[in-house]
């Protein structure tokens, strides 16, 4: 597979079709990396153009700003605005819910304005317009899966239905936690929770999360969202079901069903 | 004409006190930063339709919903009936509408009837459920004391409300046999046509009319007496429910409120040459410390909250133990606009910053400073457990944010005085310094070379 960086496509004079903004989960966690990976296979498979920003990507700034540090954050973000403006950037897609929000929603505000759209968006398109097609009775027909709305995606942003018509793509079970969509509950990575100790209290939010995923029955958590992924993982772990029950992106869901 | 007199002393004495209190609200509100909230009035106003007016976020729990809405139908349409009770009470005449409107009055009437029983009961319920059953978002540690029982206390006028109704009517629908001149021919009413002389059959003329006294009196008393409680509950929402929905926030729910002042500043920091010379000024704060620098939706979203705490059933730092819960910190915002409002009635110079005093210097909501802030109410450890998951504003009835105020103290705290969790001093660092919150010894596009 070659990815290019957005400077390889310049030095070449040409421009790809979209932008995947990594972020900084996608480009340095472990767990985070295979999901940027399986996102970056399919868009190979469908032989849709992309490229990264590479070593000129930065932190958007989103962990800052929720965590009250308003200057790193606007710092943060006129740096990426000048990056991405300098290479004419239409159209962004990301795998993260978080960086999602921030460049939707927030750097119109300083003069980035770009479509962006979450991974399970471009997902969803694409298996709409035909160009990708997943292999019906896969290894996930009739599985019991559950999904987990990130607060960021969901509640931020309204889209509970891109992830969801994917599952069904599978022929997957999908059985709902008892909090989803505009209910879902959080895994207690945001506001910038995901760099701190929990506040003092009974349980951590992602156990709590877990739990509920763990009691639909269903063999595999689906996320959407680098955080929620730790969070959930984590979670499991605690609950010591990590035999049984995987956490695992949409993304890497199609993959696996494709083989790819 | 004795009654009339009373009547009119009670009216006026009662409508006084109240314009005065709601006056006092408003000069409260307006304490909070300016900030224009305007554009799109369809859609502003199609939010009250459907939100305040149409309560559609009460149905997402479908039972409270339905009963919610039989107390506040109820409510509305009971009005109808004030008005004939105004009139009656002013001139002295008794039903003044039902000779004139005939059948449709008594439809009218019986329309109000039913709806007062499905409000008893709804009413009823709603004691049990706070008292017996024990709801837990009734009985969080911000609900001990006053809420709880200013909770109770309107439950309690509403059931007065309706005994007054059904003891007014019952008494009249026995007393039009009696005395058809004075006591007009309402027709048959839905309910106090068979209640009446079920509860007061057996009385005689005079008894009868007492009681028609009784229930009218009580009436208007419950009514005027409301209308001067509701300032200091939280029951207010009632009515701030509409202005609070029309001003919500349209923008996406993720979007944060933008800081011009610092936009300014980093603008400055990337192109110095265009920026605009640094004006010697006093150092904007940032952030919230205090109301006055919250937004005034902030505080009109504050005195709209009526505590049901459906915000903290689903935050989820509350249901996991924390001590943050969305619901205190409005009401935290309320009771410190509050007090405000009250060191700035006393006139009391000690409340006027100490650098202002001065000679003919008046306490005002500018120099206002008396050594307390929000954080007198809110503990950081509060406003760091938020995951800023939107659950909180998603569950509002009457669309409050309670997100908002918390982020603008986190603010203050990193901004103004360094202060926050350490945690977070670190990933501040790294994405200062490294462009990601951790600091990481690989490269950002190490990853392509995986499996």
């Amino acid at each position: 597979m070659n990815i290019k960086t957005m400077a390889e496509w310049a030095a070449e004079g040409r421009q790809p079709e979209i932008l995947f903004w990594v972020g900084c989960a996608g480009s340095y966690d472990d767990r985070a990396q295979k999901v940027t990976r399986a996102l970056c296979k399919i868009l190979d498979a469908v032989g849709m153009s992309f490229g990264i920003l590479g070593m000129e990507e930065t932190c958007t700034g989103d962990p800052a700003r929720r965590a009250g540090n308003e200057f790193l954050f606007q710092m943060m973000a006129f740096q990426n605005i000048a990056t991405l403006n300098n290479y004419g950037i239409k159209k962004i897609v990301t795998a993260c819910p978080h960086c999602f929000n921030t460049l939707k929603n927030e750097y119109p505000e300083y003069g980035g304005n770009y479509e962006v759209i979450h991974h399970t968006q471009l997902l969803q398109q694409l298996m709409a317009e035909g160009k990708l097609k997943l292999e019906g009775g896969g290894s996930f027909k009739g599985k019991k899966i559950t999904y987990h709305d990130s607060c960021y995606l969901g509640r931020a942003n309204g889209v509970y239905e891109a992830p969801r018509a994917i599952l069904e793509a599978l022929d997957a079970d999908l059985v709902e936690m008892k909090r989803c969509k505009s209910n879902g509950l959080c895994c207690g990575a945001g506001g910038a929770q995901m760099f701190k100790e929990d506040e003092p209290g009974k349980q951590r939010i992602n156990e709590a999360r877990a739990e509920e995923a763990l009691n639909t029955g269903a063999g595999i958590v689906a996320s959407n969202c680098p955080f929620c992924m730790t969070m959930l993982s984590d979670g499991v772990k605690a609950k010591d079901k990590q035999d049984e029950v995987m956490v695992l992106d949409l993304a890497e869901l199609i993959v696996r069903n494709n083989s790819l | 004409m004795v009654q009339q007199i009373l009547f009119l002393l009670v009216a006026i004495t009662a409508t006084w006190y109240a314009v005065r209190q709601f006056g006092k609200i408003r000069r409260n509100v307006l304490l909070g930063k300016e900030e224009d909230i305007s554009g799109n009035p369809g859609l502003r106003w199609r939010n009250v339709l459907l939100v305040a007016f149409g309560q559609q976020k009460m149905f997402t729990n479908w039972i409270p919903g339905v009963l919610h809405l039989f107390i506040y139908v109820a409510f509305v349409i009971t009005q109808i009936e004030l008005i004939e009770i105004f009139a009656d009470g002013l001139f002295g005449w008794h039903r003044f509408f039902a000779p004139r409107l005939g059948w449709l009055y008594t439809v009218i009437i019986s329309f109000i009837e039913i709806l007062s029983v499905l409000a008893f009961v709804a009413t009823v319920i709603f004691l049990v459920r706070r008292n017996v059953l024990r709801v837990p978002r009734f009985h969080k540690p911000e609900m001990k004391g006053w809420p709880f029982l200013d909770a109770n206390i309107i439950l309690i006028l509403e059931i007065l409300l309706i005994v007054a109704i059904f003891s007014m009517n019952g008494a009249d629908i026995l007393l039009q046999q009696l005395n058809p001149y004075v006591y007009h021919d309402t027709g048959p009413l839905a309910v106090s046509s068979w209640l009446g002389p079920m509860l007061f059959g057996g009385l005689n003329e005079s008894s009868l009319h007492f009681v028609e006294r009784f229930g009218w009196w009580l009436h208007i008393g419950v009514v005027f007496g409301f209308l001067n409680y509701l300032p200091k509950s939280k029951h207010l929402h009632i009515l701030l429910a509409f202005p609070n929905t029309y001003y919500a926030r349209l923008t996406p729910r993720g979007k944060m409120e933008n800081m011009p002042e610092v936009t300014k500043m980093v603008q400055g920091m990337f192109q110095p040459d265009t920026a605009e010379p640094p004006v010697e000024e006093e150092i904007p704060t940032f952030g919230a410390k205090d109301v006055f620098h919250l937004s005034w939706k902030n505080l009109l979203d504050a005195y709209s909250c009526t505590e049901c705490g459906r915000c903290t059933a689903s935050c989820p730092a509350n249901l996991t133990g924390k001590k943050l819960s969305p619901r205190k910190i409005m009401m935290d915002i309320r009771d410190r606009t509050e007090e405000v409002g009250r060191k700035l009635d006393s006139k009391d110079p000690q409340y006027i910053r100490e650098e202002l005093r001065g000679e003919g210097v008046a306490l005002s909501g500018e120099n206002f400073g008396d050594g307390r802030s929000l954080f007198d109410y809110i503990s950081p450890e509060e406003i760091h457990a938020c995951t800023t998951c939107n659950a909180c504003v998603e569950a509002c009835p009457v669309l409050i944010n309670p997100l908002e105020p918390i982020l603008k103290m986190r603010r203050y705290e990193i901004l103004m005085d360094s202060k926050g969790p350490t945690d977070w001093v670190p990933m501040f660092n790294s994405i200062e310094n490294g462009g990601s919150p951790w600091q990481m010894p690989v490269s950002r596009d190490h990853w392509v070379n995986g499996d």
